[in-house]
């Protein structure tokens, strides 16, 4: 498996992001792709780190959404290759339109740091097969801006079309349904405001992250079995 | 040169965390007339006058300025007079 992180100015993500790649499942390749860069065609998986891109100056993931590499991360999203975006990303991705819904400020108002139970809703994504449905996680979240927000309509049809990833274990930040990451459609591109990439060593507080690469990996090796 | 007002509020209904604060403080402070309090956006843009200038200024809010999910926009053009 090729994967790709997509670096930003403001990318604060992207070492751990490139550790949990590099260190923990046997990808061929792990590149840091700039944000310049022209195209993500030659990755099989392509993941957008937490941080600030662009500095949040605008709005969350705004400017970030018009740098160059993204048109071709929307049509690498559009042909099924697995993008996975945390925090940031999310946020990018949102901006993007790759997933519905907006982000707003944290209920309280309050920037947070600090390791979260997380549902797994749908154990059924190439993001989340390693995991049990219903298991809980302990996954860190950290930001100020991770209050998701989307319209009736498009909230019953995540819940009807089990869209909904993960959820967070109690009211964290005012997010409808207690949302914590959510896929397209097709279930290919999930945006999750906690770090998977954070929770991968108990050494440092869980490793309940782990089995999300690991997930992505496994979903990459059955779709691409050499057959001989 | 025309001097464009951008103005970006939440939608209706979306919840405003920030004018909520803003507004238990002026209670707070004792102005008790003061019911709901929304937090917005200004933004001003000095631009190039042209044919298009309300389309562009239009697409800009769409495009990028405002988050058409959760926020509304409104806007206002001042041409500035010559001297």
């Amino acid at each position: 498996m090729k994967a790709a992180v997509i670096v930003f100015p403001g990318s604060n993500c992207d070492m751990d992001m490139y550790h949990a790649l590099t260190d923990f499942i046997d990808a061929e390749t792990v590149d840091l792709v700039p944000h310049t860069a022209a195209s993500v065609a030659a990755y099989d998986a392509i993941f957008l780190p937490g941080g600030f891109s662009y500095g949040d100056y605008l709005r969350s993931g705004a400017i970030a959404r018009f740098a160059p590499v993204i048109p071709s991360v929307i049509t690498e999203a559009k042909k099924g290759k697995p993008v996975l975006g945390v925090c940031n990303g999310f946020q990018i991705l949102l901006e993007a339109d790759l997933l519905p819904g907006a982000m707003k400020r944290n209920k309280h108002l309050k920037y947070m740091c600090r390791t979260v139970d997380v549902n797994v809703e749908n154990a059924d994504t190439c993001f989340t097969r390693a995991y049990e449905q219903g298991e809980r996680l302990r996954i860190p979240i950290a930001h100020g801006e991770g209050n998701y927000e989307c319209d009736e309509t498009t909230y019953e049809t995540l819940k009807a079309n089990n869209r909904i990833a993960f959820t967070y274990a109690s009211d964290v930040n005012g997010s409808i349904g207690n949302i914590a990451g959510i896929t397209n459609e097709a279930g290919n591109v999930l945006g999750m405001m906690p770090h998977p990439e954070r929770a991968m060593e108990k050494l440092l507080g869980s490793e309940d992250g782990r089995r999300l690469f690991t997930s992505v990996y496994r979903h990459w090796r059955d779709t691409h079995a050499v057959t001989t | 040169m025309i001097n464009v007002h951008v103005y970006i509020t939440l939608k209706e209904g979306v919840l405003d965390p920030q004018g909520q604060a803003v507004q238990r403080s002026l209670v707070a402070l004792g102005y008790d007339e003061v019911e709901t309090v929304n937090v917005g956006k200004w933004l001003k843009l000095e631009i190039a006058d042209g044919p298009d200038v309300e389309a562009r200024v239009e697409q800009m809010c769409e495009q990028l300025l405002a988050n058409p999910v959760i926020e509304n926009y409104t806007y206002t053009l001042e041409r500035e007079e010559k001297v």
